[in-house]
């Protein structure tokens, strides 16, 4: 292990979330929310909100650390940060920024937040509505291809072509989502189980994406503590070590409305990202655990599966069985508190904390012994991150 | 041509005030397609930018190109997300692959049948949908399957 490494010296304190929402369904500011989720994380871990001196975020959160640290009495501000980078692919990242703030020596104690109410702002899913574009989305808006789904679709629809691969494979990792939101009184989706049938006769949203095939849109707010490894073994919870986290993409990967230029389309852009995660954790697939996977589309979650070295993509349509995804048992139980696409699309910072929740054993569909815990955001949605968690026993 | 593939009423491209892709738009309205070439080694590249990446060198031309192409990937949208689709529903989208530009890709509709087959690796010709009527008047790059004649 290089001395350049987060490995075992940053960990997770406290998470927190506030009640998940239908979108627009929020009965409070999402500035509200934001506060309610820190505090929750703060209560989660023990220790007092205002010692927080750090916050990082994501996908151009509205809830500023200037704010933030103003409405909660902090004593001081240390770091502030903001990954680059719309959509879920920072939710990884932000936890890394926090933990390589903490293991330089930047801060002591900083939250990770997301918080979203879209019926307050605006919603993700839905086209612009300016009388003119330009820049790169001249290139694409006018032909009728300006949202997220229509934007990654041919991404999926390229690899499933190359490697002969059907619409089952992506509605085992839309069951298992659902599935185990059964188990989750938070999901959103809870009570409401899908059904292969119901799947198959779901309508199109943009071919290869069936409805179930995409991420919900919700209100509420999500928010995680990180904290030195030697404090967190004193605080309230088991910790959940950060092993390895890496941000990026690899060449040329453009921005998501040219991402067709893209020269390897067909990819999530974890195949170097992944690799840097592995070498700094000191494992590799063979080792984790449990899978959280964030599902902006079932199409990325697919690529991304593949690109962490889970299973080649010629064996996907043998993988990717409901089966095998699910908890306690399955080969590599996936999205287990369910996901962005049945517990709620809090742009993946759900599945942070659902990837922390397992080592602690306190999932609502727990992997018995789960010792490493993986916890990938928004593949495609560069630049993209991924984070590996583990247990006191995994740093032997 | 006087239809549209699509309804009237989606943003309508322009050129960033900087004129980058100035070249591109005015070649549509005079049915030319350009692509962006570095002036030094011949590598293509599109869409614009100011630099070329293998050189890291300005001397950035613009070159016509033949407008015809293999689709390398697609999808077909059956939800409307901006009011001007709603009914305009399934249409076509394919990412089109042009090998005599060095691969570079671009996007636009497959004309004809909404609900036709699309098959990877099709060869395509570009069709140049003008919008002169509109405020401010463009032209769209659009996809058809190849004939075989002309190319």
């Amino acid at each position: 292990m290089t001395e350049r490494s987060l490995r075992g010296r940053v960990a997770v304190a406290g998470v927190g979330e506030t009640a998940y929402y239908r979108h627009g369904q929020a009965p409070e500011a999402e500035f509200v929310l934001c506060l309610k989720a820190i505090l929750a994380a703060c209560e989660d871990a023990g220790i007092d909100p205002r010692d927080i001196d750090g916050f990082a975020s994501y996908s151009n959160d509205r809830n500023d650390p200037m704010s933030l640290a103003t409405a909660l009495g902090t004593h001081e501000l240390r770091f502030s940060n903001m990954l680059w980078g719309g959509g879920g692919g920072g939710g990884a990242g932000s936890m890394a920024n926090a933990a390589a703030a903490i293991a330089g020596g930047l801060a002591d104690c900083v939250v990770v937040y997301r918080a979203l109410a879209q019926g307050q702002f605006g919603r993700f899913g839905q086209g612009p509505r300016a009388t003119t574009v330009n820049g790169d989305l001249a290139l694409t808006v006018p032909y009728g291809q300006m949202s997220p789904a229509q934007w990654y679709a041919p991404k999926a629809m390229r690899f499933m072509h190359e490697h002969a691969i059907g619409q089952e494979a992506l509605r085992a990792i839309a069951m298992a989502s659902y599935h185990h939101a059964q188990a989750n009184p938070r999901a959103v989706m809870y009570g409401r189980p899908l059904t292969e049938q119901a799947y198959d006769e779901s309508r199109w949203i943009t071919e290869p994406f069936h409805l179930y095939d995409c991420c919900m849109e919700n209100d509420g707010a999500a928010a995680i503590v990180l904290v030195s490894a030697e404090r967190a073994r004193d605080l309230k919870q088991t910790p959940a070590f950060v092993l390895g986290a890496a941000i990026g993409a690899g060449y040329r990967v453009h921005s998501t409305p040219a991402g067709y230029a893209t020269p390897d389309l067909a990819s999530s852009h974890f195949k170097e990202v992944a690799r840097h995660m592995y070498a700094m954790a000191g494992v590799g697939p063979a080792d984790v655990d449990v899978v959280q996977c964030y599902e902006n589309f079932t199409g990325g979650v697919l690529m991304a599966l593949v690109e962490h070295g889970f299973f080649a993509p010629d064996e996907a349509m043998e993988f990717l069985k409901v089966e095998n995804l699910l908890a306690p048992g399955g080969k590599l139980p996936l999205n287990t508190s369910g996901g962005n696409l049945a517990e709620c699309y809090m742009h993946g910072l759900e599945l942070q904390i659902e990837a922390v929740r397992q080592l602690r054993g306190q999932s609502t569909s727990q992997v018995p012994q789960a010792n490493v815990s993986l916890a990938v955001a928004g593949p495609m949605v560069t630049p993209v991150s991924t984070i590996i968690f583990g247990s006191e026993a995994s740093l032997g | 041509m006087t239809e549209s593939y699509l309804p009237p009423g989606l943003p309508i491209p322009v050129p960033e005030a900087n004129g980058l892709s100035t070249p591109f738009w005015e070649g549509l309205k005079q049915e030319v397609l350009r692509v962006q070439r570095n002036a030094r080694t011949g590598v293509y590249q599109f869409p614009p930018q100011w630099i070329a990446h293998d050189t890291q060198t300005f001397d950035v031309e613009w070159v016509e190109v033949a407008p015809r192409g293999v689709i390398y990937s697609w999808t077909r949208v059956w939800h409307p997300v901006h009011p001007a689709l709603k009914g305009a529903c399934p249409y076509i989208v394919v990412v089109v692959e042009l090998p005599q530009a060095g691969g570079v890709r671009m996007l636009g509709n497959l004309l004809g049948d909404p609900r036709q087959e699309v098959v990877i690796g099709t060869d395509v010709e570009a069709v140049f949908e003008h919008h002169r009527g509109a405020e401010p008047p463009f032209s769209l790059l659009q996809w058809r399957v190849a004939t075989g004649k002309g190319a």
